[in-house]
């Protein structure tokens, strides 16, 4: 069987930038949706994850890529392993059997890329109309937004660990997009 | 002469000059400089040709005020026109060229016009105006040739811009703009309460125009070194951010701010770094400490080069060290412009007389200029300057009660005019988002009434002010306090204690009250040859307003558009005032009676490139990629948009054109096997108890009844009954079903159906996911279909018994997971096969591989819409423009009729929608074959002789030549069409030509469907 590729091919950007932009390659996501406040879906969350059901604008993560990202008042991102999504979205249908529910692999849908320094903040900051500073957007903060021309998700995993999501069509442009705003030299030197 | 004192300077660093070129002259000047500075410290003087009359102008100003002095900066790609001297730091290198001129900067042409224009009023207020009424055929012959190639300015630049632009979002609670003493007095009462500040300077340098004046003590120290000092504290705070070259342009609603940082204008070219940065700042609180404008005066030949406003006099020698002149005339109605008379008699230059408008003149500063034995001459001022590229001397004479200038007349002569009328406050951000302005007639100043009308907040709080000079505080000491308050307000309203920081002691002169003086007149008639400049930019004088007063213009407003007074890219910031003032003068009235023109954004020209900002070349719009571009790039793919995404038109093969690559490939789908990259097919998932209800009502007809497995076309109409998208729908479990939609169209399905389902019919227990990007998907059509397939390797019984046309199956082939559903848009045998993206390729390549034996290749767009069409199916966006209901397709049995609801069903059952006559679709068949009719050709009910309107009935909305029939097909929509058949219809095309073609079914191929049911 052929191996799956994700649409940027685990690219990364490096040298010559003020972050480091990688592909993250195929990642297991799925979208829930359903009550989040129903405890039956907050312990099927815990179980496929290892986290709980994060507060508004807010994300967890757990072991191994493991994690959830509120999206809206009814909808989660679930990260997993990209074999084991299949198993997660069996695995939810199954405890919440006869609530009320839409889980589905989504893993293909989206790219995910990892961005990482001390200069992350700044670099989302020239696409998006966030407030990215550390007393706004501490880690395990999560925001929707638009950036580029695109929409697009991201997160702070720790203080320089960042990750951002886009439709994978998207993914050249943003990845591109990226690599442009942060060459060496383009600092804004706020961070 | 012009030149650069042997000391002094306080911006420059002597040790470090700096090569530049004005005009293909090579010529010195120091790290510090601007370019103005540097063309004066090299005596040149003149430096541009004004734009109307291509009158000799100089540097009048130093500051983003000046009107004059606009060049064209640097080279090839990285040209820019217009940019003010004054505002350009000198670099290593630098190359400006004057504009307006030909064939030179010390002959022009047009000059030599204007002289002749002296003897007659062209060009006058409504000049352009005039020239449309009479005679009418000057326009095109006379007037239209001679202003084309008068006006404009500047010239594009000549290559493509190698520089990179971005933007940047930043947020804070208290914005500053403005750098001088009032906004670091405010940043810094802001800071030490907390507050999160961002302070913002448009020039390079922070200290305003305390580091010109050596007159003003604060904190017991040089009013610059205090500056200095809060530099460096506010450089300290970790809250605060300050940015120089950095402008507020733009105030908006709700504390939204634009800031134009240039970033490299001062080192272009640098590695990484853009070269402007645009600052898009939400803020809580605004400060607007943005200082003052002095204002020119009105009198004749105030544009002699030479001719200069007395504050940018000081500025050039105390700030770089240049001597404007050696032997100059100060003319003012204010105490401020006699500290210009200081400076040049401490710089070593003769003042040979003050002449102030006022009768009585004797305060502190005059008094210390009379000290220096410098003539004062009260109720003096310029009846005329005299020179022509270069002040030779001013006629001057006294001025009399009521204005007028009388006296004998008496000539000084001198190389230097420094004139002064006062200073306006810059209100100009202020007014941008909202706030009011107030005439204050004992400072001779708009200023800012915030109990008229403030900027508000989100939360309806005032949330912008000015302070310090900007608020109408004219005096350091006044505009500290007034500063330092607005700081702590600000901070206080984001909930930040109040702080330490108190407002310093100050020690400045004492100055008298300024005159409101607008306008010396020359002596005898003002109105032609001796011009009195008001906007030196646009070229509009005393003469011009007066005129359009007595021409009946009573708004100030209407005066402006028709004497294009302050319509320049310095946006009148000169002129306005002494402009309006005259009107009001012509007209009887008070000045705030006339009121103000209104200020918009920017506050200067930011470039293009600023707001375009990254959104450039390839990341100009964003593109959508399927999973299998790459391979489509690689293999001959010729692109075309379909919403976002680039999808192969065709597979174009060595030396094929378009036409011959589509026919190729709609041939081998009908003789053997294509394959299609259909993943920009839109894809939702909707699940829930009430899913089948739901589907029930946003799908004309009905989605309950399908069976788990089974697929079904399905039309969505919008409210008013009109076909908006569709597809087919799939069954994929009890209470899940999969939705495809139009490639353009799955974000506005998707946002259609959550619409629905938020504000509607929130009871029912449904979710909808969008996707269209999990799933690569490919089409494999032909007699040779099920072959492939089965080639490729696949657990899946592809047989006609299980799974016929309309079935959908899960399974594998060439090991990806797959979807595959019996669904044909070609009238082939076609299954569509759905693999995660991630796969996509893969499968794509697999299949390609085991198609060879079977004859298989690639097919485009432009095959799938020729093929859809020999086949009669629709497209929406062709037969569709959001004015076709179903019906007019023939596709009355998708729509319910049993159903007690969907939307559109009420919509549906108005006359308009029932009437007979509606436009239908029909098929069309050329009476010659070979002959394709033009998209859009419009069918007529008679064809007239030219000129003669005829009545339409009826448009072309597919047409294509077929390779598969080897004949033109075409479908329309036509008035009545279904009971046309078998008439023929006329297309009158360009040139008197018509086409006709027979009415037939729009089916052409296949009628009774038995290609894709094997």
């Amino acid at each position: 069987m052929s191996e799956a590729e994700s649409a940027l091919n685990r690219a990364i950007a490096e040298a010559g930038q003020t972050i480091r932009v990688a592909d993250r390659g195929p990642v297991g996501q799925v979208t829930l949706r359903g009550d989040l406040t129903s405890p039956k879906l907050q312990a099927a969350v815990t179980a496929g994850t290892g986290v709980g059901v994060p507060l508004p604008l807010m994300a967890a993560f757990g072991e191994e890529g493991s994690g959830a990202v509120w999206m809206s008042p009814d909808e989660l991102l679930l990260f997993t392993g990209y074999a084991e999504a299949d198993g997660l979205v069996a695995a939810l249908d199954d405890a919440l059997s006869g609530e009320h529910h839409l889980a589905v692999n989504v893993s293909d849908a989206r790219a995910v890329l990892a961005l990482s320094g001390a200069g992350v903040a700044e670099v989302l900051a020239k696409g998006a109309p966030v407030d990215l500073s550390a007393a706004a957007f501490p880690v395990g903060t999560a925001r929707r937004t638009h950036l580029a021309g695109i929409a697009v998700g991201f997160w702070r995993k720790a203080d320089r660990e960042w990750e951002i999501v886009c439709f994978r069509s998207y993914a050249r442009h943003l990845f591109d997009w990226l690599v442009t705003v942060s060459k060496t030299g383009s600092e804004v030197g706020l961070s | 002469m012009a030149h650069r004192l042997n000391a002094g300077g306080r911006l420059l660093d002597r040790s470090k000059p700096i090569s530049f070129s004005f005009n293909g002259e090579p010529l010195r000047g120091f790290e510090g400089d601007t370019l103005a500075s540097a063309l004066l410290a090299n005596d040149r003087v003149l430096v541009g040709r004004s734009y109307k009359y291509h009158r000799p102008r100089g540097i009048l100003a130093s500051g983003v005020e000046e009107p004059n002095a606009l060049m064209g900066v640097g080279e090839g790609g990285r040209f820019e026109p217009n940019q003010r001297a004054t505002t350009t730091e000198l670099y290593p290198g630098l190359v400006a060229r004057s504009q307006n001129h030909w064939p030179s900067l010390n002959f022009d042409i047009g000059e030599v016009n204007a002289r002749i224009a002296a003897l007659a009023p062209v060009f006058s207020a409504g000049f352009y105006y005039k020239t449309f009424m009479f005679p009418r055929a000057a326009w095109k012959h006379l007037y239209e040739p001679m202003i084309r190639n008068a006006a404009g300015l500047g010239k594009p630049p000549t290559g493509p811009d190698p520089d990179r632009y971005e933007h940047f979002h930043a947020f804070c609670d208290v914005l500053v703009a403005g750098g001088g003493v009032s906004g670091l007095a405010a940043a810094r009462a802001a800071a030490e309460a907390g507050a999160r500040v961002l302070l913002v300077e448009q020039t390079a340098r922070w200290g305003g125009r305390a580091l010109t004046e050596t007159d003003i003590e604060i904190g017991g120290q040089p009013a610059a070194g205090w500056a200095a000092e809060q530099v460096a504290a506010l450089e300290e705070m970790e809250n605060v951010t300050l940015r120089n070259r950095a402008m507020a342009a733009g105030l908006y609603d709700h504390g939204y701010a634009l800031v134009y940082e240039r970033v490299t204008d001062h080192r272009p070219g640098e590695a990484g770094a853009p070269r402007h940065r645009l600052w898009r700042v939400r803020a809580s609180r605004i400060v607007v400490a943005t200082g003052a404008l002095e204002r020119p005066l009105a009198f004749a030949n105030n544009d002699v080069p030479g001719v200069m406003l007395a504050g940018a006099v000081r500025d050039y020698v105390r700030l770089w060290g240049v001597l404007p002149g050696q032997r100059a005339v100060v003319v003012a109605s204010n105490d401020d412009a006699y500290r210009t008379a200081i400076a040049l008699h401490e710089a070593g230059a003769t003042v040979a007389a003050v002449l102030d408008v006022r009768p009585d003149v004797g305060g502190a500063l005059p008094e210390q200029v009379r000290a220096l034995q410098i003539p004062v001459r009260e109720s003096h001022g310029i009846g005329r300057v005299l020179g022509g590229r270069r002040v030779t001397g001013v006629e001057i004479g006294r001025i009399t009660g009521i204005g007028q200038m009388g006296g004998t007349a008496e000539r000084i002569g001198c190389d230097l005019v420094a004139m002064s009328g006062g200073w306006s406050p810059v209100v100009h951000l202020y007014s941008h988002c909202g706030g009011k302005l107030d005439w204050d007639p004992g400072q001779v100043m708009f200023r800012p009434a915030p109990g008229r009308g403030a900027p508000i907040g989100p939360d309806g709080v005032v949330n912008t002010v000015c302070a310090g000079t900007a608020n109408g505080h004219l005096g350091t000491a006044d505009a500290l306090s007034d500063a330092v308050a607005a700081g702590r307000a600000a901070a206080a309203d984001c909930g930040h204690r109040a702080g330490s920081f108190a407002a310093p002691e100050v020690r400045e002169p004492a100055m008298a009250p300024v005159a409101a003086h607008w306008f010396t007149p020359s002596r005898g008639k003002f109105a032609h040859g001796t011009k009195h400049f008001l906007d030196y930019q646009n070229d509009v004088t005393a003469a011009d307003v007066r005129q359009a007063g007595r021409e009946g213009y009573e708004s100030v407003e209407h005066t402006k558009r028709y004497t294009t007074l302050g319509m320049a890219t310095d946006q009148g910031k000169l002129s306005n005032i002494n402009g309006l003032a005259l009107l009001a003068d012509e007209l009887g009235q008070e000045i705030p009676e006339v009121g103000t023109t209104t200020f918009r954004p920017p506050y200067t020209p930011i470039s293009f490139g600023a707001i375009t900002g990254s959104a450039k070349g390839p990341l100009f719009k964003a593109v959508r990629r399927s999973p299998m571009h790459d391979w489509n790039a690689a293999n001959g793919a010729d692109f075309e948009p379909v919403g976002d995404w680039q999808r192969p038109f065709c597979y174009r093969g060595a030396g094929e054109d378009r036409h011959a690559a589509v026919t190729r490939e709609i041939l081998n789908v009908r003789r053997q096997v294509g394959l299609l990259d259909a993943s920009t097919l839109g894809k939702i998932v909707v699940k829930g108890p009430d899913a089948g209800r739901f589907l029930d009502l946003v799908y004309t007809n009905v989605m309950s009844s399908l069976k788990v497995g089974r697929c079904r076309y399905g039309l969505m109409c919008n409210e008013n009954g009109f076909l908006f998208d569709d597809g087919v729908v799939v069954r994929t479990g009890e209470d899940e079903f999969l939705l495809h939609t139009t490639s353009g169209g799955s974000d506005r399905v998707h946002g259609h159906l959550e619409e629905w389902l938020q504000t509607e019919w929130w009871t029912l227990r449904v979710y909808t996911v969008n996707v269209t990007e999990q799933w690569a998907q490919v089409a494999v059509a032909g007699p040779n279909a099920r072959h492939v397939i089965e080639a490729a390797g696949t657990d899946i019984d592809l047989s006609a018994e299980a799974l016929p046309f309309m079935g959908y199956a899960e399974g594998r082939i060439a090991g990806c997971p797959v979807r595959i559903y019996r669904i044909s848009f070609s009238g082939e045998l076609s299954f569509e096969i759905a693999t995660p993206a991630n796969r996509g390729r893969a499968l794509w390549e697999a299949l390609l591989e085991a198609g060879k034996p079977h004859g298989i290749m690639p097919y485009g767009t432009e095959a799938l819409h020729v093929m859809r069409a020999e086949k009669g199916f629709i497209m929406i966006g062709d037969e569709t423009d959001g004015t076709v209901i179903p019906q007019d397709l023939n596709l009355g049995w998708a729509v319910s009729k049993k159903k007690e609801d969907f939307i559109g069903k009420r919509a549906q059952e108005r006359a308009d929608l029932i009437r007979p006559d509606r436009k239908q679709l029909v098929g069309l068949a050329t009476e010659d074959p070979k002959e394709v009719l033009p998209e859009g050709a419009h069918a007529v009910a008679e064809v007239k002789g030219p000129g003669e309107r005829m009545r339409t009935i009826g448009h072309v909305t597919s047409t294509y030549f077929s390779p598969t029939l080897d004949r033109s097909i075409a479908m329309a929509l036509i008035e009545g069409g279904a009971g046309r058949m078998g008439e023929t219809l006329n297309f009158p095309l360009e040139g008197g030509r018509v086409m006709k073609a027979r009415v037939v079914d729009p089916v052409f191929y296949d009628r009774e469907g038995a290609r894709q049911n094997v």
